[in-house]
């Protein structure tokens, strides 16, 4: 067992590591790839950061939440509609991550103060996620629109304004800026996670995770804390919900169960309890669903679905954990 | 990896055409196809995907084009929003592809316009949709409401009667769709006695159908779309109401849904589209003859327009191309808008310039023994709803969807 | 009058729909505390052989009765042996296992059967109610579902096996130790969940669109209706099912069908907030 202060000088030096990562992949990457590549690249960022949220939110909080997509849906459509109605798309920002943090502290306090367990909260999640999916795609009619920005239904809405530097509306970022942005955004959220972990806060989180009753009996206030990384988890996947309406757009699917299990299921094979494997995880397996596009002849659902069940047989623990055992053994 | 996998994906996949026409030695021209041959929408994808590569043969046993062959590169992107908008990016940035055909919903078809027009590659949406898309680097080859909407409603008021009762699937196309039906009734001298939406993945129709003969209209039109909703038509059937209360269908056999269901259940819906596999004329039979020569027994069902509105749009382009003497978009587009025509399979097919639609022919035909059976041909149907609200000649920059606004 | 009947029955109906499906799921959550994201799954293939038993000349009943339980069943059985039976005790890894089985079996269906079969139409025509028409056949899944519901809950209740099972489900390792082979258990519970799954599917096959991806339209459905139950699998579900069911059809009279679906989930989540442990979490304890 170390001192906690070196721990916390080791958090500090991951995250900076993480930043200096991003730096030079977001300067670099786009001098040497392609357009397509570039822009490819920005979405499996963006659903990465997806991955990290769920990852912060399970992987510590202890809290399997369904549906992390309507967080990612909802700082989308923040996002949207707010730039629709703004002169300048860098005020959208700030609303693409309040509305969904204040989404999630609101459904965090539903069911963290209604004293809802495991299971039980998974279903208010998807089910909440239902309704959000529902009542978005029957927003087809014109009645249906915030300010300047119709919703679209079924549709989405595809005119959304891409990020502008800030101050000049004029000027629309370059598909290689945004790439630069979501990298930027990703290695920010991973350094934050580590140091919220490091962090009494996060200490207490996981301790709840570990055992929530011996927590309470030690006077911490379980419900809060939850609470809070739920909200920090929304916040964190509005900001990928964000960054996927610059790349690609929004629609109702950014809302679908599809989303939801896609993301417990990159964070299950990157790892559950770590970050650095969810992401990891999300961009593997967003490669491979492109990539079993391309194949002719061949069902993709098929291959993913015989990839994730011999991943759970074969690697249960996830692949950060089960490399990192794997490292150990071979350098003693 | 994925780059050179992909790489030799395509490759396997073009063997065959290359091999073919070695003779012609030339670079082939590439054309991307983003059709959903998996999920959900794969009913209307996969025939969809047949119709393109067979009028791509097609074209290259004739010679190809400009003396060189066409290679059609075929993505799946898995009724996923997401994917549509990568592999539109990778057609556009890697493949160069001369055009890209692709696109089922209105939502994937949102997703992929933005970025063909953005890195200037050609786009054809080659479905039955709501109208309204004004953009001059798409053009959309299928048959909207004022196309096919206008034909169906005056041939069952005149045959059943004029209150209807709409039932929609909740989405855009549901929601426009019905508005069209609503109009066409009320010209007629009738009117909607109601209109019901459900959302895609509704399964229980029960309530509905009570609802439906509480109002006793004299027919029921239907615009719900999807797996699910095919429920409709069986709980409708058991019911026993398929004796009292006649349907019709904007939507019923755009892909495989008559197949589904059993000919008590199915026979006598009414449709309207532009083009049925049962459309009897020496072209079609001559086409249908060489598509079942060349897939044998994979030969799809083609149904109503989906597949074959594929095949001519690639008709249309190809001669888009033969007439401006070269694949540089902004050549083909103007040749394109100099009023070309194919005679296909479905009849006369000609380029609107003004809004990149197409004036078409429709067929009103009904269900029988889980296929169709044409009852009147209407030639030269115009784009009559979108030229209402799009002109290309005076605003040849304009990139959006119109909602056109129907006056009821 | 008749429109009261005629919408009693409807609800009735929305009720055994709901019960039908989730059934299944039930079983074997309520048994192994296992979430079988196949569910939806194994009510297409219970469809499917269905409808394909149906097109090879086979009997309508026997398709569905037989056939279709039997097919799923044993489908069930190979599951548990190479998947479900290395995962026990880790719910979340069952899901994903499950999952991953969910899609897999739709991209097999889809490439083997294609994505379209030629359904059957359903059987004992039609039954005026006053003005209203409804289906025999619709009559006839009510009544299957009250028989079904019957027979599962007299095997738990009365039979040798129901015991074991139910002792089984309170306490394992004390079943364990009384010299109950629990694997052995487990694996029936889970044939016999997949085989419920089966017969239902191929029982609403008549009613629905046989596609491969039908399961999607089901499997949220019955997860929030088997959860909403809580504990109890039989009276949990029954009255979830009840409830929901009857919020879903009249919602779907009085409003709009968009507002019925979402009425139902909303009754769904503020009764977890209410009974965080589910309906029998709180009522109907020590029902079965």
């Amino acid at each position: 067992m170390e001192a906690p202060g070196t721990e916390n000088r080791r958090a500090l030096l991951q995250a900076v590591l993480a930043l200096l990562a991003a730096g030079f992949a977001a300067w670099w990457l786009p001098q040497v790839l392609e357009l397509f590549a570039v822009i490819n690249a920005t979405v499996y960022i963006a659903m990465a950061l997806l991955a990290l949220s769920l990852a912060l939110v399970w992987g510590f909080g202890g809290i399997l939440c369904f549906g992390q997509a309507a967080f990612f849906g909802l700082g989308g459509y923040a996002y949207a509609v707010a730039a629709l109605n703004l002169p300048d798309t860098t005020y959208a920002v700030p609303v693409a991550l309040g509305v969904p943090m204040l989404a999630a502290a609101a459904l965090g306090y539903v069911m963290f103060y209604g004293k809802v367990s495991d299971v039980y909260m998974g279903v208010i999640t998807l089910t909440v996620t239902l309704i959000l999916f529902n009542f978005i795609n029957s927003t087809a009619g014109d009645e249906w629109r915030i300010g300047a920005a119709p919703l679209g239904g079924f549709n989405g809405i595809p005119a959304t304004p891409p990020l502008n530097v800030p101050g000049d509306p004029g000027t629309v970022l370059a598909p290689e800026q945004v790439f630069a942005v979501a990298i930027g955004c990703l290695a920010g959220c991973y350094a934050i996670c580590k140091l919220i972990l490091r962090s009494h806060f996060g200490r207490v989180v996981v301790a709840i995770r570990e055992n929530e009753l011996r927590a309470a009996l030690l006077g911490y206030d379980v419900r809060l804390y939850k609470l809070a990384i739920f909200a920090v988890g929304g916040l964190m996947a509005g900001l990928a919900g964000m960054l996927f309406a610059n790349c690609v757009f929004v629609s109702p699917t950014m809302f679908s169960l599809a989303y939801s299990g896609q993301v417990i299921i990159w964070v299950m094979v990157g790892g559950v309890g770590t970050l650095l494997g969810p992401i990891v995880g999300a961009m593997l397996l967003q490669a491979l669903t492109a990539w079993a596009g391309t194949l002719p002849g061949v069902n993709p659902s098929l291959i993913l679905g015989l990839v994730l069940v011999v991943a759970v047989l074969a690697i249960p623990r996830g692949l950060q954990p089960t490399l990192t055992t794997l490292l150990r053994k071979r350098a003693p | 990896m994925q780059r050179r996998t992909l790489i030799a994906a395509a490759g396997g996949l073009a063997a065959p055409l290359v091999f073919r026409h070695a003779a012609l030695g030339a670079d082939p021209i590439k054309v991307v196809s983003i059709h959903d041959a998996s999920g959900g929408l794969d009913i209307y994808g996969k025939p969809m995907i047949a119709c393109v590569d067979f009028a791509a043969e097609e074209i290259n046993a004739a010679g190809g084009l400009l003396g060189r062959p066409v290679q059609v590169i075929n993505y799946d992107p898995q009724s996923n929003i997401q994917l549509y908008t990568q592999f539109a990016t990778q057609a556009a940035t890697r493949d160069k592809a001369a055009a890209v055909h692709g696109g089922i919903t209105s939502a994937s078809r949102e997703a992929i316009r933005p970025v063909l027009k953005r890195y200037n590659t050609l786009y054809f949406y080659n479905t039955q949709y709501e109208g309204g898309v004004c953009d001059r680097n798409c053009f959309c080859t299928g048959s909207t409401p004022a196309q096919n909407v206008q034909r169906l409603v005056p041939h069952i008021m005149q045959k059943w009667g004029k209150k209807v009762y709409i039932v929609a699937a909740d989405y855009n196309y549901g929601q426009i769709t019905s508005k069209w039906v609503t109009k066409f009734f009320r010209e007629g001298g009738g009117d909607a006695v109601a209109v019901d939406f459900f959302p895609l993945d509704v399964t229980n129709f029960g309530p509905a159908i009570q609802k439906i003969q509480a109002a006793k209209p004299d027919v029921v039109v239907s615009a719900l779309v999807g797996g699910a909703h095919v429920s409709f038509y069986r709980q409708w059937a058991a019911a026993g109401m398929k004796s009292r209360i006649p349907m019709a269908s904007t939507t019923f056999g755009g892909g495989n849904e008559s197949l589904l269901l059993s000919p008590e259940e199915g026979d006598g819906i009414v449709c309207a589209f532009s083009y049925f596999q049962e459309v009897d004329s020496p072209v079609n039979r001559a086409f249908l003859d060489r598509l079942r020569a060349k897939l044998g027994a994979n030969t799809p069902y083609l149904g109503g327009e989906l597949a074959m509105r594929s095949y001519v749009g690639m008709q249309l382009w190809a001669e888009g191309v033969r007439k401006a003497g070269s694949i540089d978009r902004t050549k083909v587009i103007e040749a394109l808008g100099s009023g070309i025509s194919v005679d296909g399979p479905p009849g006369r097919t000609t380029l609107d310039s003004k809004t990149n639609h197409v004036t078409l022919d429709v067929y009103v035909a009904e269900v029988k023994n889980r296929g169709f059976n044409v009852l009147q041909h209407f030639p030269n149907s115009p784009p009559s709803d979108t030229q209402s609200v799009c002109d290309l000649q005076k605003e040849p920059n304009a990139n959006r969807q119109v909602v056109v606004d129907v006056r009821i | 009058m008749d429109l009261a009947l005629a919408t009693g029955i409807q609800a009735l109906s929305g009720i055994a729909t709901l019960l039908l499906i989730s059934l299944g799921l039930a079983i074997v959550f309520g048994m192994m505390r296992v979430i079988n994201l196949a569910h939806g799954e194994f009510l297409m293939l219970g469809a499917y052989s269905a409808v394909l038993a149906v097109q090879a000349g086979v009997n309508l009943w026997v398709a569905m009765l037989v056939v279709a339980p039997l097919c799923v069943g044993l489908l069930g059985v190979l599951v548990e042996r190479l998947v479900i039976r290395r995962l026990y005790g880790r719910m979340v890894d069952t899901m994903l296992a499950t999952w991953g089985l969910s899609l897999g079996l739709v991209g097999a269906v889809t490439m083997v059967f294609g994505n379209t079969v030629a359904g059957f139409s359903a059987p004992l025509g039609s039954v005026q109610i006053g003005a209203y028409s409804t289906s025999g056949y619709g009559l006839f899944l009510i009544a299957a579902t009250a028989v079904l519901l019957a027979a599962v809950w007299a095997v738990l209740r009365f039979t040798q096996a129901g015991l074991i099972a139910r002792g089984t489900m309170q306490n394992a390792g004390m079943a364990a130790a009384l010299g109950v082979p629990t694997e052995r258990v487990y694996a029936l519970s889970f044939a016999a969940g997949a085989a419920v799954s089966g017969l239902a599917g191929a029982l609403i096959a008549p009613m629905s669109g046989v596609v491969p991806t039908m399961g999607t339209a089901y499997i949220a459905r019955s997860f929030i209706t088997v959860i909403t139950g809580g504990a109890a699998m039989l009276a949990g579900t029954s009255s979830a099912a009840g409830l929901l069911g009857s919020v879903n059809t009249l919602g779907t009279f009085a409003t709009t069908p968009v507002l019925g679906e979402v009425l139902m989930l909303v009754v769904a989540i503020v009764l977890l907030r209410l009974l965080p442990q589910g309906i029998t979490g709180r009522f109907f304890r020590r029902s079965l």
